[in-house]
Formats: structure tokens, C-alpha cells, sequence
């Protein structure tokens, strides 16, 4: 990492810092995972020392939650004007995009990192594979990096934080929901079978449920690394052609 | 005149820009050297701001080249950011950050750590006087400040080329003066561009002065030059006269 991604990303966490969103966003985030894994997961009720009901939850919590954090991460530079500050600073678009993704990532690692009194529980009250609770962690983190650099992008094109935060969950949702009837009906009429797969292959929850169950397969990782590389080469693209109009 | 032996710090070549249906910059050329202040003048939407966006590699232009220190800003953009100072117009900082941190922001960006940086910053707090508001907010200071704290932050690297944006806008008469006095006194080994709308400036710091309208260079001289344009020897009728000598032609053509 260079030291322009670490001066932007070190900026961007700051200003995550001293703006109410991070506070906001770490309470909720606490705040419902616990609500969802103990009520909706039935956590003690299924008897299991694992944190499976907790994971389960977390592609539906950050489908919402996610493009809140993202949504700034662009619209507010175009909106304040700050953009042009920073783009006619010496740094490349590309460290400016990595700089903030990161700032992004690692505040949602933070935020994820807050949940260990969950991990303290089922410790507590159990004998878990810590090991498939370390896979699941890390699968979150996959995909709360992949639902990152969508809302990213997404937030370069609009100077509207509103409109970029809409447009991210419902691209968001649609890569959640591409292993499902709902998105692939659409396709099986008429288009091949080869794409109806790579639609389907493309799903959010697929790659995280096994990584979910303690697997960690190498596709699952690469298919959200490819994932986060394409998002935030388009974010770059977006941006360049800015510079146009 | 040893200064003007160097090569031009800044070279405009051609400079057009089309934003859609509108021709916001029409075939600009020109150069500034080292030790000239070019004030850019113009009625409000003359093409000015795009100009300087398009310099300081912000914008793209449609048509033409731009040169700095002798580096395109087309392929080799980061030389070109790194060799100029630049207040974007209403100097955007960011507002959430206090005055100190915003500095170390774009100081880190600069390149500078450790002793230097804090040189660097301590000079230019010195230079614009912000050490009362250096713990504050950049959005809970005043005009004036949030001004100043723009200059701060184009003059950190000391830069060889300095464009600036409306420096002046919302500042009172004194802080006005300051300013003034700063350009002039950096004047002498930099090429500065300001852009204005008040002709006072251009007497009290250019060197020299274009009028820019409708996207176009309509005049390009000293200001005694500007001056002698109009009957009573007066910056703000030389303007008009220039300017709407030109909107009339402008009409004419419209007309035929």
C-alpha cells in the first residue's frame, strides 16, 4: 500500500469517526444482529454451540446497512465540491478509489470485530469449532467487501447520497438474489443455459453459505476478490470519464 | 530580463471544451512565465473556472494541450499536480476535519512526513495566520477563514505554479489587502493565475491581465494596455468597452 491509499484511507476513517454515521451505524449494526441471531436465529433454542444463526442474518443486515456506509463515499465529494481538491491533488484515481474502499472495509471490520461478545456466548455456553466461526467472520468480511465496492461505484455516479444509496440495495439485492426463482425465472425462457448458471453462480449467498458452514473453497474467496476488483475498476472508470463533462 | 529566458511555466495551446451543446471554452491560447501574475477576467460563466479546471488536470479538454513546467496534463498528470498550488473556486475543503488534520491531509498526500511535514504546515499557518482556528472544524469557520484555510492548503509545497481561483471572494477589505500583499510578495519566482471579477485586483497585483467571454481570449496585455482602452484611462470602462464591443459583434453576427 502506497502512501497516498494511506493518507486517503486514514482520512476517510476519520471522517467516518467524526460524523455520527459511524456510531449510528456500529449501535444498529450490534443492535440488530443480536436481535436477529437470538430471535429470528432461535441462537438458544436450536441447542448448538455455533454462531450459524448469527452469520445467517448478515447478507440481509448489510444489504441495507452496507450501501449506508458506501453511499458518502463519492456523492459527498461531488456534492461539497471536495472532489476537485482531491483529483487536482498528486494522486492517481486508482489510489484515491483503493484509499477509500479500504477506509470503508476496515470500518466494517470494525464494526464486525464489535460483535465478539457473541463469540465470548457461545464459548461460554458451549464447546464450538472456533475454526468454522473464524471461516464465518471471514466470509462476512468477503461479502461486506463485495456489497462495499458496489455501493462505491454506485456513489461515484451520483451526487445524491439518497439516489446512490437506493441504486446500491437494489443492485445489492439482485446479487443476493441471483441463485433464486425470482431472478433466474426471468432468464430461463430465453436465454442459454450457460448464462442462466453464471447468473446463478453469481449469488451472494451461495458463496457465503458454505463459507458460512466452515469450508472455505478457494473459488468462494476468489469469486469475491474478482467481485471487489470489477466494482472497483468500474469505480475508476466512472470517475476517469467524469473528467469529460 | 533573466526571467523571461526560462521556458513558460504554464502553456495553453488550443484550448477548447464543449460540456454537451455548450462551447463553454473556445480555442484558448496562451502562457504564463515565471514571475508574471496573469489575472484572468470575465463576466460571470465566461469560461474562466473551466480554464483553470482544465489546467490543473480537474477537467479533460475536448481540444488542445496544456503544458506545465513542460508536462502535459493529458499524460503525465501527476507531474502537473504536483508542480501547482491550486484554490478551486469556494475553496471545498473537507468539513468535518479540523483545520489542523485537513492540512496534515493534503501534506501527507504531498509527499511530506515526519519533520518536514510539520515545517510545511507550521509556515503556511504562519504565512495565512490560522493558528486561532487550527483546532476547528473547517464547517464552523467563517468565509474569510474557510478562505484562508484554501490558500493554506495550495501554497503547502511551496509550488513553482500557483492558480487561484477567485482568491479574494467573501473576504473583508483587510483580509482583501492580505492576501494581495501575499501574491505580490511570491510573485517574484512563481507564474500565478488568479481569476476575478474585481478590476481593482488587476491593478493591485497582476502583471498582466486577459479578458475572457463567451469562452473566448477578447483581450491580452499589461494592464496599462487594458487601461489605455477606454477614453477615461479606467479599468471598469475598459472592460465594458471591450466586452460589450464584443456581445454587439457577437449580435451582428447573430443577425446575418
Amino acid at each position: 500500500m502506497n502512501s497516498n491509499v494511506k493518507a486517503v484511507l486514514k482520512r476517510e476513517l476519520y471522517g467516518y469517526f467524526h460524523t455520527p454515521v459511524a456510531y449510528v451505524f456500529i449501535i444498529i449494526f450490534l443492535f440488530l444482529t443480536g436481535i436477529f441471531s437470538f430471535y429470528l436465529g432461535a441462537f438458544y433454542e436450536r441447542g448448538q454451540a455455533d454462531l450459524e444463526p448469527f452469520f445467517r442474518f448478515h447478507p440481509w443486515l448489510y444489504l441495507f446497512l452496507i450501501p449506508a456506509i458506501s453511499m458518502r463515499l463519492w456523492s459527498e465529494e461531488r456534492k461539497t465540491g471536495t472532489i476537485e481538491l482531491l483529483m487536482t491533488l498528486p494522486i492517481s484515481v486508482t489510489d484515491a478509489v483503493l484509499g477509500k474502499f479500504l477506509a470503508a472495509w476496515c470500518f466494517t471490520a470494525i464494526a464486525l470485530a464489535l460483535t465478539f461478545p457473541m463469540w465470548i456466548t457461545v464459548n461460554y455456553l458451549g464447546d464450538p469449532d472456533n475454526t468454522v466461526i473464524l471461516a464465518g467472520y471471514l466470509g462476512s468480511l468477503l461479502m461486506a467487501g463485495g456489497f462495499l465496492a458496489i455501493g462505491s461505484c454506485i456513489s461515484a455516479l451520483s451526487k445524491s447520497q439518497v439516489i446512490a444509496f437506493v441504486i446500491s440495495v437494489v443492485i445489492c439485492f439482485l446479487f443476493i438474489l441471483s441463485g433464486f426463482p425470482l431472478v433466474l425465472d426471468f432468464f430461463q425462457g430465453w436465454a442459454p443455459q450457460a448464462l442462466v448458471d453464471v447468473i446463478s453462480s453469481l449469488s451472494f449467498l451461495t458463496h457465503f453459505d458454505s463459507i458460512n458452514k466452515g469450508v472455505i473453497d478457494l473459488r468462494d474467496v476468489v469469486y469475491y476478490i474478482v467481485l471487489i476488483a470489477f466494482w472497483l475498476y468500474a469505480n475508476v472508470v466512472v470517475i476517469d470519464s467524469r473528467k469529460a463533462n | 530580463m533573466t526571467v523571461n529566458d526560462k521556458p513558460p511555466a504554464i502553456e495553453v495551446q488550443g484550448l477548447d471544451k464543449r460540456f454537451g451543446p455548450i462551447h463553454a471554452v473556445r480555442n484558448v491560447s496562451f502562457s504564463v512565465r515565471h514571475g508574471e501574475v496573469l489575472g484572468f477576467l470575465g463576466p460571470n460563466g465566461a469560461g474562466k473556472s473551466t480554464t483553470m479546471k482544465m489546467i490543473t488536470g480537474f477537467l479533460e479538454p475536448t481540444d488542445g494541450t496544456v503544458l506545465v513546467n513542460g508536462h502535459d496534463v493529458k499524460t503525465d498528470p501527476i507531474s502537473v499536480k504536483s508542480a501547482i498550488g491550486y484554490l478551486p473556486e469556494g475553496a471545498p475543503a473537507y468539513g468535518e476535519m479540523t483545520v489542523l488534520r485537513f492540512l496534515e491531509f493534503v501534506a501527507e498526500i504531498r509527499g511530506y512526513s515526519g519533520e518536514e511535514k510539520q515545517q510545511r504546515i507550521d509556515r503556511v499557518i504562519e504565512l495565512v495566520h490560522l493558528d486561532s482556528v487550527l483546532e476547528q472544524t473547517v464547517e464552523t469557520l467563517s468565509k474569510g477563514f474557510k478562505r484562508r484555510v484554501g490558500v493554506a492548503q495550495a501554497l503547502l509545497h511551496d509550488p513553482d505554479v500557483l492558480i487561484m481561483d477567485e482568491p479574494t471572494d467573501g473576504l473583508d477589505p483587510n483580509q482583501k489587502h492580505e492576501v494581495r500583499s501575499l501574491i505580490k510578495e511570491m510573485a517574484e519566482n512563481k507564474a500565478i493565475v488568479i481569476s476575478t471579477h474585481i478590476l481593482e485586483e488587476v491593478d493591485a497585483v497582476c502583471s498582466r491581465a486577459i479578458i475572457i467571454a463567451a469562452g473566448q481570449i477578447l483581450f491580452d496585455g499589461t494592464p496599462a494596455e487594458l487601461r489605455a482602452q477606454s477614453e477615461k484611462n479606467d479599468y471598469d470602462d475598459a472592460f465594458r468597452t471591450i466586452t460589450t464591443r464584443f456581445y454587439a459583434s457577437q449580435g451582428e453576427a447573430g443577425q446575418s
